[in-house]
């Protein structure tokens, strides 16, 4: 049976991730915002099989509470095995470029507030010399493009950021992957007709799963984006600034 | 917005579509627009989950209560039966009336109060309703069941979701010992010898018939009548076979009445024996299409319309032959029809199934499919038939009205609960609901 930390654990691939876990009898605590979907969310994973359930209302971007909030996990599994943090918004660009506001907003909530998480888990976890740290980035950070560039670049801090915790926490038997998913439908989108791009919620988490298992160290899901993203950049800067991409 | 269709791919409409999280989320929703229709995974095959406004369910997929001892489960309206299977199989439990695709919501099956191969035990869906919670116009979430809100019940069962949101529901699942069916596939060769096996076996828990469409003369209506039981002890287990996938829209100049009737006789002299046995998963006994996702594909960009009707069973193996002759004669019928006796009729106003024979059969859609359902309307209910709700796309306000009587007792509830004007869809007005 395995311990696994939640962050924002509503969103539509953390909690079709978190079936899976539940599926294995797993011991989870979810973090988020909304107390009634907290409360939905538990019900459902303990009917899947999840040995037990714990929640706690979280807001990522206020970084008081980020101390306080993983005493009360560390209190309530005694140690964890599996921190999956997948909490963001996808930015509104054309908002971003006319508000510094927002722009700022974005990037604390997509990159500053996962960091300041991580600062702390990983500390703890280089401790106890065990774990995974599974974190949710984007190929949207791969290459920034102007139609979603403050979302790519909150997210290539993260994946920057991570390259660098999972080597300092190499020797410390600490396993560090970084998860870049495409085009996801997730319930926001649940009616529209897609295109073949298009990987449901419960195929990420599939991948999320099996690359926590077989400690990758980043992986594209589906596997097809890292082909995408790899042609993606070899496209020379000169001839990729007059793209509309 | 964006182009939202049923199964059928007939018709499409540009819709804009919200997807509640919870059910606060739906209420709160539900006050900003004016007129909406809720959708689940969008298997309904005609315009019955088309509007303006859909509010999709496609999150509201949470299990929230269960009770291993007498298996009862309280759930979403957005959980799919697939969900269930694979939850509660391994448990010993089943669905206890089932489409034959697990791809529905919950909430789907109690709108259209969909049946199954155990009609003529089991009833409908609804028959396995405890109660469910539906959000009205009014933003009010009421609980309802046969004995609280009966006339709610009944017109939600079954009711095209015209009488607003469905939002949770409690369900009295099956026992089961196995994962398996004991199937038993008997040889029919025509539409006498069929209706007549299916009366001689009435007590199989399960049965449906695949027939011909395309024969005529003597072997009009020959069929594979398939029965089934559940194995008493086997392996509880949710088979995890990879599903294929049509990528394409197919040519749809390949169906035509050659290859179709070339496909119905190597389906048919499958079986050579006059009786066949044989212990099956129940996802190829329940779910044969399932295995191949988009599989609507295959009748072209165009789409196609199905076409259910039920005919009293007074009417008898006449009125079957006499309305199998048009179709054969049309030479449109698509690949195997499904062919079924309905049981008892249930008191819910809208639900389709009444004791008799039932025929459902796929139409490509193409010039003068119009005119042929039209008339085959007219033979229906010339016999007192009428036509499924949830796959129709195109049935004309008259003919519902006759063949539907209790729809006035159903505007009569959907007023009570203030629905008219606020829950409706392409289908509900050109039904004049």
């Amino acid at each position: 049976m395995q311990n696994i930390l939640i962050v924002g654990a509503t969103s539509a691939i953390a909690e079709a991730t978190a079936r899976r876990y539940a599926l294995r009898g797993s011991k989870l605590f979810l973090l988020a915002r909304n107390s009634e979907r907290l409360s939905t969310m538990a019900a459902d994973l303990k009917i899947r099989g999840a040995a037990e359930v714990y929640t706690a209302v979280f807001d990522a971007n206020d970084f008081a509470s980020h101390q306080s909030t993983l005493s009360a996990v560390n209190d309530a599994l005694g140690h964890i095995d599996i921190v999956l943090i997948a909490h963001g918004t996808l930015s509104d660009q054309k908002a971003c470029e006319a508000s510094v506001a927002s722009t700022l907003h974005e990037l604390t909530t997509n990159a500053m507030s996962a960091i300041a998480l991580l600062t702390l888990l990983a500390n703890q976890m280089e401790l106890k010399r065990h774990g995974s740290i599974a974190v949710i980035s984007s190929v949207a950070g791969d290459r920034g493009r102007q139609s979603n560039y403050v979302y790519g670049t909150a997210k290539s801090a993260v994946s920057t950021f991570l390259q660098g915790l999972r080597n300092r926490l190499y020797k410390s038997n600490v396993h560090v992957v970084t998860i870049k998913p495409g085009f996801v439908n997730t319930p926001m989108t649940a009616a529209f007709p897609k295109g073949p791009l298009w990987a449901s919620a419960e195929t990420i988490a599939i991948g999320i799963e099996k690359a926590i298992d077989k400690k990758k160290d980043v992986v594209y899901l589906p596997g097809f984006w890292w082909l995408i993203l790899m042609l993606i950049r070899l496209v020379p800067e000169r001839f990729f600034k007059r793209l509309s991409l | 917005m964006t182009s939202i269709y049923g199964w059928g791919r007939y018709p499409q409409i540009d819709a804009s579509v919200y997807s509640a999280s919870s059910n606060s989320e739906a209420v709160k929703k539900l006050a900003q627009i004016n007129t909406v229709i809720a959708r689940g995974l969008g298997r309904s095959y005609g315009d019955s989950a088309l509007s303006a406004n859909i509010c999709s369910t496609g999150a509201l997929t949470h299990l929230l209560d269960f009770d291993a001892t007498t298996g009862v489960v309280r759930c979403q309206a957005g959980v799919s039966l697939a969900d269930l299977l694979a939850v509660f199989v391994p448990r010993g439990w089943f669905i206890p009336v089932t489409p034959g695709t697990r791809f529905v919501t919950v909430g789907g099956a109690i709108a259209s109060d969909v049946h199954g191969k155990n009609h003529h035990i089991d009833g409908c869906f609804s028959a396995h309703v405890i109660d469910l919670k539906v959000a009205l116009a009014s933003g009010d979430v009421i609980t309802c069941s046969l004995n609280k809100h009966t006339d709610l019940f009944r017109a939600t069962c079954g009711g095209m979701g015209l009488t607003g949101i469905i939002l949770e529901a409690r369900i009295q699942l099956r026992r089961i010992s196995s994962a398996f069916i004991d199937e038993t596939t008997l040889k029919a060769a025509n539409i006498d010898q069929a209706l007549s096996l299916f009366e001689s076996n009435a007590g199989s828990t399960y049965s449906v018939a695949w027939i011909d469409c395309l024969k005529r003369g003597p072997a009009l209506g020959r069929s594979l009548i398939m029965l089934g039981e559940h194995v008493q002890h086997g392996e509880l287990v949710v088979a995890r076979k990879k599903i294929l996938a049509l990528p394409i829209d197919m040519p749809s100049f390949l169906l035509n009445k050659f290859s179709i009737a070339a496909f119905n006789a190597l389906y048919f002299n499958r079986v050579r024996a006059s009786r066949q046995q044989r212990v099956v998963h129940y996802e190829p006994f329940f779910y044969p299409l399932d295995g191949i996702q988009h599989w609507n594909r295959l009748y072209g960009k165009k789409g196609f319309l199905q076409y259910q009707f039920v005919i009293p069973k007074a009417a008898g193996e006449t009125a079957m032959r006499e309305i199998l002759q048009r179709i054969a004669r049309s030479g449109r019928g698509s690949f195997l029809a499904v062919l079924k006796v309905f049981g008892k009729q249930n008191e819910n106003y809208l639900s389709f199934p009444f004791e008799g024979y039932t025929l459902a059969l796929d139409f490509k859609l193409e010039n003068g499919l119009f005119e042929l359902l039209d008339e085959l309307d007219r033979q229906v209910l010339d016999y007192g038939g009428r036509v499924y709700l949830t796959k129709d796309a195109r049935m004309s306000e008259t003919t519902f009205k006759q063949s539907y009587p209790q729809w006035e007792q159903f505007q009569q509830v959907r007023e009570r609960y203030g629905a008219l004007h606020k829950f409706a869809s392409l289908q509900s007005r050109r039904l004049g609901l």
